[in-house]
């Protein structure tokens, strides 16, 4: 094992910093992210009210802006963690079916790959949550049955690579079925590049789910999501930068850590990479 | 090369009809199409009246043939919110798209490719590791958080451009900058890896051998054969700008087919929804298609092998 280099180590904490807040937003948050208050009205950053100092200042409705943030990474980490453990779940499984049995069922599978990836990722989103309406649920799976066909493609060839070894053919000698050897023996064996892959993914979530609640699609006021709060910021942009200024940093700062990692998963897994 | 193009052909064929099959059945996830289509506070008698009217009663598979028939005779409903043909309402927003589109492509190569000649070149200098920065900086950069950065400083603080709308060409600055960041990433990344893949062969040492510079033999062989692949990106591009198109054209008020669709979404206009989406999807397709046979085109290699 290689040592992670000082830059790779603030990476990561960061991204565990991020985690940490998101999951202990109730305990990190001075006010409640849903409390209105009309005399509190867009405050700037470090107003002093009342005797309490709003840090990152306050919402078109009066609301904690920082309270709002840590609340919204919540919803961010929940939204990416969920819809990528679902789609790399379908995907894997469709992708490792289609590489072991091959023929038709291949056919079919890589086909409908083929044709979900010709449509843009966001649209095909925006379509499905217009069609079923906006809310959590609704925005992961959509997100999680949107997604999959890259894990798929992936895990088909991988497990097309890895089911003609030999140790593959001695599994079934010794009597193993299917669903054992691709659980057993295969899936273990391909897991690298799914994760690769699912790193990537994960950053591309956090922003969909951003600029689908950004559009009014995603999840739904009051409840505080990055995206969300930066659509009521747009309106007040000539008075109130901090709005979007501050969510809009807490996603570009996550999304670029998850990136980094993805980049150096990557390369720590397949050597041949890191050289190009 | 006839086969080559037919096989392309073929698969861009099944991939639009895989397209409208999965629009189509979108559409009906909800259970009742109708209920999507008709206005707020419609009646019971109302609903059942324009279900039958929109034909949404009857079998499935006639439903599915009826929406390919209407579709290949380019009618694309009409717009029970507007009562106008859909046709119409998203032709008259095409023209805005492309515009910012272009604008996009423009930003995303005039500096995404110089950026990844010099990262492949300047391998492992400082220069590369600050380029390779700023690439991953686009990257990971919502578009809808660049583009309202753009708006305070160029429009708020400096006021030099409008903030939103379409007002000439100046209204069109900040949104291809906004957009075309994440594509200079994909062009600079792509330029880097197939200028590197060329700076390895033979011919360039051979080149060097001759008595040309570094920078002699990058200008006069090497660019001309990583454009291959670059070539290939920028086709793929366009599907993708205009899909991003949806989000930044929200943040600018930009009036394309992007804020149409959410503007559509908002209003319940769902047929204008799906026209947009299959629009943006079949260009998607088209543009694949054309990536395919250019590359053909350009490199004897894949059209002798095929």
């Amino acid at each position: 094992m290689r040592r992670i280099s000082p830059g790779m180590m603030v990476v990561l904490g960061l991204l565990a910093l991020f985690v940490a807040a998101a999951l202990a937003a109730p305990l990190l948050s001075p006010f409640d992210p849903l409390r209105q208050s009309l005399l509190l009205r867009l405050k700037p950053p470090g107003s002093l009210l009342g005797g309490r100092t709003f840090i990152l200042g306050t919402d078109d409705l009066g609301r904690d802006l920082l309270s709002r943030v840590l609340f919204g990474a919540r919803v961010s980490l929940l939204v990416s963690v969920v819809a990528v453990a679902l789609s790399f779940v379908v995907g894997t499984a469709l992708g490792m079916v289609a590489g072991w049995y091959r023929g038709a069922v291949a056919v079919v599978i890589m086909r409908l790959v083929d044709t979900m990836l010709s449509i843009p990722a966001i649209l095909l989103a925006v379509l499905t949550v217009a069609v079923l309406g906006p809310g959590f649920l609704n925005l992961v799976v959509v997100l999680g049955l949107t997604r999959w066909p890259r894990y798929a493609r992936v895990a088909y060839g991988q497990t097309l690579q890895v089911a003609v070894l030999p140790y593959i053919r001695a599994a079934e000698m010794a009597g193993a079925g299917s669903t054992r050897i691709l659980w057993r023996h295969i899936l273990p064996n391909i897991a690298g590049p799914l994760m690769v892959v699912a790193t990537s993914e994960f950053g591309l979530m956090i922003l969909f789910e951003a600029g689908l609640s950004f559009l009014g699609l995603g999840i739904q006021p009051p409840a505080p999501s990055w995206g969300s709060i930066m659509a009521a910021g747009r309106q007040y942009v000539e008075r109130a930068w901090w709005l979007t200024v501050f969510p809009g940093a807490c996603l570009f700062g996550v999304v670029l850590c998850v990136n980094v990692t993805g980049d150096w998963l990557r390369d720590r897994l397949d050597p041949r990479a890191a050289s190009r | 090369m006839i086969g080559h193009i037919a096989s392309r052909l073929g698969q861009a064929l099944l991939a639009s009809f895989g397209v409208l099959t999965i629009v189509f059945f979108i559409m009906r996830l909800s259970g009742d199409p109708t209920l999507l289509l008709v206005p707020e506070g419609a009646s019971l008698e109302q609903i059942n009246q324009l279900r039958h009217q929109l034909g949404f009663d009857r079998p499935l598979p006639i439903q599915f043939a009826a929406y390919l028939g209407d579709l290949a005779r380019l009618d694309f409903g009409e717009s029970l919110v507007q009562r106008a043909p859909v046709l119409g309402i998203v032709a008259e927003r095409i023209p805005y798209t492309v515009a910012l589109a272009s604008g996009a492509l423009l930003v995303a190569i005039g500096i995404g490719i110089p950026a990844g000649i010099v990262m492949a070149v300047a391998r492992g200098t400082w220069l590369e590791r600050a380029l390779a920065g700023f690439v991953l900086a686009g990257q990971s950069l919502p578009t809808f958080w660049s583009g309202i950065l753009l708006i305070l400083l160029f429009g708020v603080t400096l006021g030099w451009l409008p903030t939103s709308g379409a007002d000439g060409i100046a209204s069109l600055i900040m949104p291809s900058l906004a957009l075309g960041a994440v594509g200079m990433s994909t062009f600079a990344r792509m330029t880097r890896i197939a200028v590197l893949d060329e700076l390895s062969r033979d011919y360039v040492t051979a080149a060097r051998a001759r008595g040309l510079s570094r920078g002699q033999a990058v200008v006069g062989h090497v660019l001309r054969n990583a454009a291959v692949p670059v070539v290939t990106i920028a086709a793929l591009e366009i599907g993708n700008l205009l899909a991003g198109a949806v989000i930044v054209e929200t943040v600018f008020a930009w009036p394309g087919i992007g804020q149409l669709a959410i503007q559509s979404i908002q209003s319940r206009d769902f047929l204008v929804v799906q026209t947009v989406v299959l629009f943006v999807s079949l260009v998607y397709v088209a543009t694949n298609l054309l990536a395919d046979l250019l590359y053909a085109l350009i490199d004897p290699r894949i059209r002798m092998g095929a």
